[in-house]
């Protein structure tokens, strides 16, 4: 137990941990969704701390990891075309594309900058009315209003040099993927917390009646996720299946109304492809009709792009829960965040660079490799 | 970029009809739109995603999350620069001068 010093209140963390190692009596199979929470998992050794029985299988929520590479080389592509200034969140300088990133288009003279918000990339824009202004629009539902909101301001204020690259996902769909996928050994799901902060809790009472499976809402703090994991073996062990809130002081149940509604106006659900998973249907979102000006791909005609993963990537099957990211070959060989091959290695919410960060191979090979692999 | 920060509202003021604040996380000090969350006050604390608040969040709460987030070194993932971070991942040299002009620019 020699990570349990590290949380900010090491008693309650004992306490949350004597409580489910009291009550499990069996082995189970939970997948944590957000990126995020698998970072702190992986950072404070927490699936090390839970019992043998306790197994933490990492979802596929990381946007970064997610967006396709045919999006990404579109992205390139415009980014690379003069008369354009490409405004991205910095995660994504990196992300491998075939061949190359947003971070080499710079070194080759693309007018490539990073925004903290969308809000940003459009204030560039109206400083630059000679220019075409894109932004890259990747996330889940986090970061969908956001964009939703920049987009509708620059109609609002008539600015027409600005274009969102939109490839926006949504959880519950993905969720529903992982259900029906004929390998799953999912038992239950930590929902993203800040996705419910927005959407709030309601997609989900039907998807866990449905595949009857324990969803419970879930922080991704060190104690936060203590308290996920307890909720779910509680209910698992019961045999209950219902949807929990272990995160009430960021999520209402409603969620928020005014970037919900802002949603519905901006964007409209579409079939989306992941990458390394393929095509989820109705799990992304387009803009809609109205917005249509704003649609990158539609003012820059980027078609016939011809997409190439590396074959030795992996990383559809870690997205998927099925791979542990030290069971892919290439793992802190040839793929490394230095020089990475795929997407997971990249982004720090990725499971591959949360396993290299942390070196968790050197810290129980014997437990990860005990983990069986679906 | 996924997570959101909690940060306290220090001035709110309409910019092109839009409602914006000044918000500071533990230090740093960010323009946040507070079209999702009109109500929110001077004083008040919420999570931040991208520059928008999202939800309200108690000060106590946000105190607790900002300690731990620059704890883990999450404050410098989310604010600091990521021309620096990329080029440090690359192994190129970066010397701040012309590129960091225009990260800076970019990010203000
Ligand atoms: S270790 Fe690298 S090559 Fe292997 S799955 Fe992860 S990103 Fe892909």
């Amino acid at each position: 137990m020699k990570y349990l010093e590290e949380f900010q209140d090491p008693e309650l963390a004992r306490r949350l941990l004597d409580d489910i190692h009291a009550t499990v009596t069996r082995p189970w199979a939970l997948m944590e969704v957000c990126g995020g929470q698998t970072h702190t998992i992986i950072r404070h050794g927490i699936d090390q701390l839970l019992p043998e029985q306790v197994e933490l299988i990492h979802g596929p929520g990381c946007p970064v990891c997610v967006t396709p590479l045919e999006m990404i080389d579109k992205a390139l592509e415009i980014a690379s075309r003069p008369g354009v200034i490409f405004c991205s969140f910095g995660d994504m300088l990196r992300v491998p594309g075939t061949g190359r990133d947003l971070f080499t288009v710079r070194g080759e003279g693309g007018d490539v900058r990073v925004v903290y918000s969308p809000l940003d990339a459009l204030r560039i824009a109206q400083q630059h009315p000679d220019k075409e202004v894109v932004f890259f629009g990747i996330g889940f539902e986090t970061t969908a209003p956001p964009n939703a909101m920049t987009v509708y301001q620059a109609r609002k204020l008539g600015i027409r040099n600005f274009s969102l690259l939109v490839s926006h996902v949504r959880v519950p769909p993905a969720i529903e993927a992982v259900m029906r996928s004929p390998s799953c050994r999912v038992q239950a799901f930590l929902a993203a917390g800040h996705v419910c902060s927005v959407m709030g809790v309601g997609e989900y009472p039907e998807l866990a009646e449905r595949h009857r499976v324990p969803i419970v809402v879930t922080g991704f703090e060190p104690l936060d996720i203590l308290e996920g994991v307890r909720r779910t073996v509680r209910q698992l062990e019961r045999g209950e299946h219902t949807v929990e809130n272990a995160y009430a002081r960021a999520v209402r149940p409603e969620g928020n109304q005014a970037a919900r509604a802002m949603l519905a106006d901006v964007f409209e659900v579409t079939d989306r492809s992941w990458r390394g998973i393929g095509v989820i249907p109705e799990s992304g979102w387009r803009l809609s009709d109205r917005y249509r000006d704003y649609d990158a791909e539609h003012r820059f005609s980027v078609t016939g792009i011809k997409t190439l993963e590396p074959a030795a990537c992996r990383s559809g099957e870690v997205l998927q829960g099925l791979l542990k990211p030290h069971q892919c070959e290439a793992f802190g060989t040839t793929c490394t965040p230095r020089s990475p091959l795929g997407a997971t290695m990249v982004s720090s919410e990725g499971a591959c660079a949360a396993y290299y960060l942390y070196r968790r191979l050197d810290v129980a090979p014997a437990r990860l490799e005990a983990s069986p692999v679906g | 970029m996924c997570l959101a920060v909690p940060g306290r509202v220090l001035e709110i003021e309409e910019r092109d009809g839009t409602r914006m604040a000044t918000v500071d996380f533990g230090g740093v000090v960010k323009e946040v739109c507070l079209e999702y969350l009109p109500d929110l006050r001077v004083g008040e604390y919420a999570i931040v995603h991208v520059g928008f608040a999202l939800q309200r969040l108690d000060e106590q709460e946000a105190l607790r999350t900002l300690a731990l987030f620059a704890d883990l070194g999450m404050l410098q993932e989310e604010f600091g620069d990521p021309w620096e971070a990329a080029a440090n991942a690359n192994g190129y040299p970066w010397h701040g001068d012309a590129d960091g002009e225009l990260a800076r620019e970019a990010r203000q």
